[in-house]
């Protein structure tokens, strides 16, 4: 199957019922408790730091890891799986010293992905996986300043993050069904990862439809650099995503107004994916794949969401539970959207026809 | 205004350097925060949109720019909303494109240069996601007439919505003109404009219009009151004509019906162009308006706070993030008060527990937080003159009440709440070095040393942070520090705290900070000669008890789905593997087994545990603070044991046997006769669920048997022992006679007598009666630590932790006829001092715990079992992983 093929297919799929993502990369990574050891692997025995917790490198130094956390969400059911390289950008993988590796560890990611779902494929020719290249959303900050008395302090520029972006998107293009700009919780870094995506795609001469997914960081009901959903949406509504969505921060009880918000006034299909839960006193994510799965299914037969899946603390578990879930479950009808001049700050301003 | 206002955009223009003599004065001096309180200005009057204009011969206009949106973004009450980039340079445009995080408006580009150039930015604004103010401007000039700007727009209209560029993101500008100039062609510019707007709407779907209303009245400068007059007619026949937005300053427009009649007709004869004479006479009239009054409203911004008390105001301007006031009333306040400390401990501390009540309810978001603390920042540093001087007239020269480093650790890059708690504490008097955010342990604790700190802070947000909050606390111990560790941040918690840090770092105290009002209270006890100890100790007991509390409670762990699980199993190679065959086709019983031979296979270790004393024997002897304890009891057990031997008191028996078996699935098959054709009974194993690294297997006990399709013949035994009989009576005798003591150590040697048999019979089997090891020879030591070939597992202990499986066992053996142990019907064995379990020969066979396991594993294990799924779920209650 090619990627027109895959995508078509998924498509049809879309008309009738509800798509699964997959669930957590991170805290899957986590739970295997690797060492130090595990993330240097041969190649980076004598690193002089500390490497340990940057998942992405395990692209290159432990790729069996990535693969079969790749492969359990697809024998768990879930149509799309995400690469393993929310920090494969030069700006974050930057905070180890390891900038020079970012697009390698980008391409690593996507690469491996596409063979393990090129592998289930062939395995299940009725199920096509389609795999979609993750941009996180950088260890540094176009909104914010990291200093209290210097407001007008930017750690990085614009085009910085650009390029990070660029060259991460353009590691991943080839083997990716999807790139994915997600956990935005500065809509300025997404504005960049979608005039690089752009780019990318001019540049290779392959199109690629992009996801792009939100996170509302708390009970304000705001990214972190402060857009209410309506707002962020505006904001990146003029990359015409294949599908928007919300993700991280928040579990699904508390997600849900924000989603409806979305579903409202977004003309592409809906992509929803929650934590399992807001954490407990341990920083884990403890809720059951019932309870994810339950919020989940009542989103979908309340007509909100498109897409469904999972996002920190979620596992293969929480992952079948939603696709048996929302089994059979009708899609939301993607509205359609009267011309009119939107614009934005932290809030939202339309213009009445 | 009327209905038809309803829909109308006012821009704020007070932030355009090139209109505001004000804005542009204080950007040439940098005086950002002076800028910012006009742009507040603006958006407190009701402008909609907030347009910046950064042209000046003066400026570096794209550095301006930058800046200036850098900071408004910082600043909620001001970037709430959608912000115009006004620029005539197309690089100060693209300098503002990329510092918004929201949807603008660039202000403007034209066909000025050409339909190539027009488009090509055209796409640049559109791939930032911006709205696209069209001048009416083409290669041969501005348009001036109705016809030309309805021109001009219609060509740029189509070729922009060819090109792709959505329609309703085009606003047109078609150039506002100065009236009343004396020029007699100037005299229809207003209406031109009106007339245009008109068919632009009607002829460009979706498009707006928009437009710079100050040019209007140009010959009027000077003339407030005629300014007003005419630029409220002019919006209000414009509105009515379709006119979508306009630069305006909001504050400075007057009501079209409060207009003296007189001045409102004259205006409106020059604006529509009525006769020729209309320009005379608003001249005429004009000299009777100017250094008038001005009419109208007054600034309708609302400081209606600036009435309140000063500690009212100081609350104010904390929680609304505004330092505009902050010096002049902290001064207010410091004047009121005995000692300038007063004011940070009252009002300004109020303010600053309001703020942090309000982001935590979710009514606060975090850049009002950061500029909150800026305020804060502002009135302690206006204060830091006084309370140096009072410092000196005290005698103190050094004013720091001590010095803290604090850090967001490795991993993290979020510090908000820190530099929150930083700025408490500076404002309290104390020296904070922050190392920032991402920071290495190492770093941490070299400058801690070079700084001498007082007391060291982590903080972090995300949850791997917890674990490197865990690996500082032990360095900390390592290094013997003893200085406090105080823990915030948001995943951070006091269970957390109690649980994994603070027993890493027993050589100083550990305490969770909840939030920045507390952290204050806590670092000035903990760095205080005489609160210290008191407070620490409250800590550690507060902990101790977190920690008790958390040890009954239930945490639920991720678990994988039983599918992957299984298809993790262990894999042994069973190619070439040939399992040994037992030496007895029957069941053995034992039950003259001599207690003098167990003694030597007696484990030490789970006795003193028995009695609340934890260590290893025999290093527990020799501990500083139980050693003598535990050598007494050793002791006192060693004389009763001599007697128990000699006097015979228990009786030890035995029963042992050998059945054919195959795994199939998670289950073992006990199979009737060597033909393997006819099931005799089935033992049910729990497999691991727990998510493990890549190529450490799920274990369940089944993985150790050959299954079935592999055609070997393999088998496993099983075993019931007993030290018990004979206990009961005389423990009963012990305690009749009030000796607790004797009859709990009874009971406590009867078990570990037990163990013993069981390791003696183990090490039996394993040498002759299964004889798989006939040359083992370990000393008790390595036997007590299980380095021999094949394991002997119970039920209801951490391999197989189902007790009803004792059950099938104890049919098996027919125990209870052959040495008298039974099982209650919660299969607990009776007499209690008995060990049951099965024998796993193959070399690869280890003891595991099956640990927390899903649901699914559950329902799967009560079919295997054919019982009621609420059984199962009561049997394996400890260890689900989900609430039943």
């Amino acid at each position: 199957m090619n990627h027109q093929q895959r995508l078509a297919a998924f498509e049809a799929k879309l008309q009738s019922g509800i798509g699964v993502i997959d669930g957590a990369m991170g805290t899957s990574i986590q739970l295997l408790k690797l060492q130090e050891e595990d993330f240097r692997g041969t190649r980076l025995v004598d690193w002089p730091s500390s490497i340990k917790g940057n998942n992405d490198l395990l692209n290159l130094t432990k790729p069996e890891a990535i693969r079969q956390i790749h492969q359990d969400f697809l024998a768990a059911g879930a149509d799309l799986i995400e690469t393993n390289t929310f920090n494969a950008t030069s700006i974050s993988q930057a905070d180890y010293g390891l900038q020079e590796l970012a697009p390698e560890i980008a391409a690593a990611g996507a690469k491996l992905a596409r063979e393990v779902a090129d592998q289930w494929e062939a395995d299940h020719p009725d199920r096509p996986a389609l795999v979609g290249g993750a941009m996180g959303p950088l260890s540094k900050t176009l909104s914010l300043s990291p200093r209290v008395e210097d407001p007008g302090f930017r750690e990085v520029d614009f085009e910085q993050v650009r390029t990070a972006y660029f060259d991460q998107a353009k590691a991943m293009i080839e083997n990716v069904d999807f790139l994915i700009i997600e956990t935005v919780f500065d809509t300025l870094n997404a504005k960049a990862a979608i005039v690089a995506v752009q780019d990318v795609m001019t540049q290779t001469g392959m199109v690629r439809p992009v996801i792009i997914s939100g996170t509302i960081t708390d009970g304000s009901g705001r990214t972190l650099s402060g857009q209410t959903t309506e707002a962020f949406w505006i904001s990146i509504a003029h990359a015409k995503p294949w599908a928007v969505g919300l993700n991280c921060a928040l579990g699904a009880k508390e997600m849900r107004p924000h989603i409806a918000d979305l579903s409202r006034i977004a003309n592409c299909r809906i992509i929803a994916f929650p934590n399992a839960g807001l954490p407990n006193a341990f920083g884990e994510y403890d809720e059951t794949p019932q309870t994810t799965s339950d919020h989940l299914s009542e989103w979908a037969r309340g007509g909100l969401v498109n897409l469904v899946g999972g996002c920190c603390g979620t596992t293969d578990h929480h992952v079948a539970a939603i696709v048996s879930a929302v089994e059979g479950l009708v899609p939301r009808p993607i509205p359609k959207s009267n011309p009119a001049l939107r614009l934005s700050g932290l809030e939202p301003f339309v213009l009445g026809a | 205004m009327s209905q038809t206002t309803a829909r109308f955009i006012n821009i704020g223009e007070r932030t355009n350097v090139s209109g505001s003599a004000k804005f542009k004065r204080l950007i040439v001096r940098e005086d950002y925060e002076a800028a910012l309180a006009v742009a507040r200005e603006q958006v407190e009057s009701g402008a909609q949109i907030i347009d910046i204009n950064m042209d000046d011969g003066l400026l570096d206009g794209e550095m301006a720019m930058t800046k200036f949106l850098n900071l408004i973004a910082a600043e909620p009450d001001i970037s709430r909303v959608p912000i115009m980039i006004d620029s005539s340079r197309w690089d100060v445009l693209y300098a503002g494109l990329q510092c918004i995080q929201g949807k603008g408006v660039v202000n403007s580009i034209s066909m000025k240069e050409g339909e190539a150039e027009f488009l090509e930015k055209s796409r640049i604004i559109r791939q930032f996601g911006a709205a696209a103010v069209v001048m009416a401007f083409d290669e041969t000039g501005q348009a001036d007439t109705e016809d030309r700007k309805v021109e001009i727009c219609t060509r740029a209209y189509h070729l922009l919505v060819e090109d792709g560029f959505p329609p309703e993101d085009i606003i047109f500008d078609p150039n506002i003109f100065a009236v009343a100039t004396g020029l007699p062609e100037h005299d229809n510019y207003g209406l031109d404009f009106i007339n245009a707007i008109r068919r632009i709407k009607q002829d460009l779907p979706h498009a707006r219009v928009s437009g710079g209303l100050s040019n209007l009245s140009f010959s009027f400068r000077g003339n407030e009151p005629v300014r007003r007059a005419m630029h409220s007619v002019f919006l209000f026949h414009a509105i009515k004509a379709g006119l979508d937005m306009a630069i305006v300053n909001a504050g400075q427009l007057d009501i079209y019906d409060d207009i003296d009649p007189e001045l409102r007709k004259a205006a409106e004869d020059v604006i529509l162009n009525r006769n020729a004479e209309a320009s005379e006479a608003l001249l005429e009239l004009a000299e009777k308006y100017r250094g008038g009054a001005v009419t109208g409203t007054a600034s309708r911004r609302d400081l209606s706070w600036r009435k309140a008390k000063v500690g009212e105001r100081l609350k104010h301007a904390l929680v609304r993030g505004i330092t505009e006031f902050i010096v002049e009333d902290t001064e207010e306040a410091r004047r009121a008060s005995e000692k300038p400390l007063h004011v940070i401990e009252g009002p300004l501390m109020d303010g600053m527990n309001a703020v942090g009540d309000l982001f935590g309810a979710g009514k606060m978001f975090l850049p009002q937080v950061v500029k909150s603390a800026r305020v804060m920042k502002a009135a302690v540093a206006h204060l830091l003159p006084y309370l140096e001087k009072e410092k000196q007239l005290a005698g103190l020269a050094d004013m720091s009440n001590g010095k803290i480093l604090m850090a967001t650790v490795k991993g993290d890059v979020h510090d908000i709440g820190k530099n929150i708690v930083g700025v408490v504490l500076q404002c309290n008097g104390y020296d904070i070095i922050d190392l920032g955010v991402m920071v290495p342990c190492e770093t941490i604790l070299k400058t801690a040393i070079e700084e001498n700190v007082d007391a060291i802070g982590l903080s972090g947000l995300i949850t791997p942070s917890l674990e490197e909050m865990i690996h500082i606390a032990s360095e900390m111990q390592r290094g013997g520090w003893d200085k406090p560790l105080l823990i915030g941040g948001a995943t951070t918690s006091p269970t957390h705290t109690a649980v994994k840090i603070e027993p890493a770092y027993s050589g100083g105290s550990t305490t969770y900070v909840s939030d920045a009002s507390r952290a204050v209270g806590v670092v000035r006890t903990l760095l205080s000669d005489t609160d210290r100890v008191p407070f620490e100790k409250q800590t550690r007991e507060d902990y101790a008890r977190i920690r008790q509390s958390h040890k009954r409670g239930h945490s639920a762990k991720p678990r994988i789905r039983l599918e992957a699980a299984r298809s993790r199993a262990m894999k042994i190679n069973w190619a070439g593997y040939t399992p040994p065959r037992p030496k007895t086709n029957q069941a053995l019983v034992f039950d003259n087994w001599r207690l003098e031979d167990l003694v030597p296979f007696i484990d030490w270790t789970p006795f003193f545990a028995s009695w609340d004393i934890k260590g290893r024997y025999p290093q527990i002897l020799d501990n500083p603070i139980v050693g003598a304890e535990a050598r007494q009891l050793l002791a006192d057990g060693k004389k009763m044991l001599e007697q128990l031997v000699a006097e015979r008191w228990l009786q030890p028996r035995a029963v042992i046997d050998f059945w054919p078996a195959n795994s199939v699935g998670d289950d073992i098959v006990l199979w009737a006769d060597e033909a393997r054709d006819e099931q005799r009974a089935v033992f049910h194993t729990l497999r691991q669920q727990m998510p493990k690294d890549t190529g450490k297997p799920n274990f369940a006990l089944s993985d150790f048997v050959a299954p079935q399709e592999t055609g070997l013949h393999d088998w496993i035994g099983g075993f019931v022992v007993s030290a018990g009989h004979g206990e009961g009576e005389r423990a009963e005798r012990f305690r009749k006679a009030n000796d607790d003591y004797s009859s709990i150590m009874l009971k406590s040697l009867a078990d570990r007598l037990a163990e013993a048999l069981a390791e003696a019979l183990h090490a039996k089997v394993r040498r002759e009666l299964w004889g798989y090891a006939n040359q083992e020879h370990l000393t008790n030591v390595e036997m007590i630590q299980e380095k021999y070939h094949g394991i002997r597992p119970a039920p209801g202990y951490p391999s197989q932790p189902d007790h009803t499986e004792k059950r099938t066992l104890f049919e098996l053996l027919d125990a209870q006829n052959r040495i008298g142990v039974a099982l209650t019907e919660s299969c607990a064995m009776t007499p209690p001092a008995s060990v049951s379990g099965l024998y796993f020969s193959h070399p690869e066979s280890v003891y595991f715990a099956v640990g927390k396991i899903e649901k699914d594993q559950v329902e799967d294990y009560a079919k295997r079992k054919n019982i009621e799924l609420a059984e199962a779920e009561r049997w394996l209650a400890p260890i689900l992983s989900y609430n039943r």
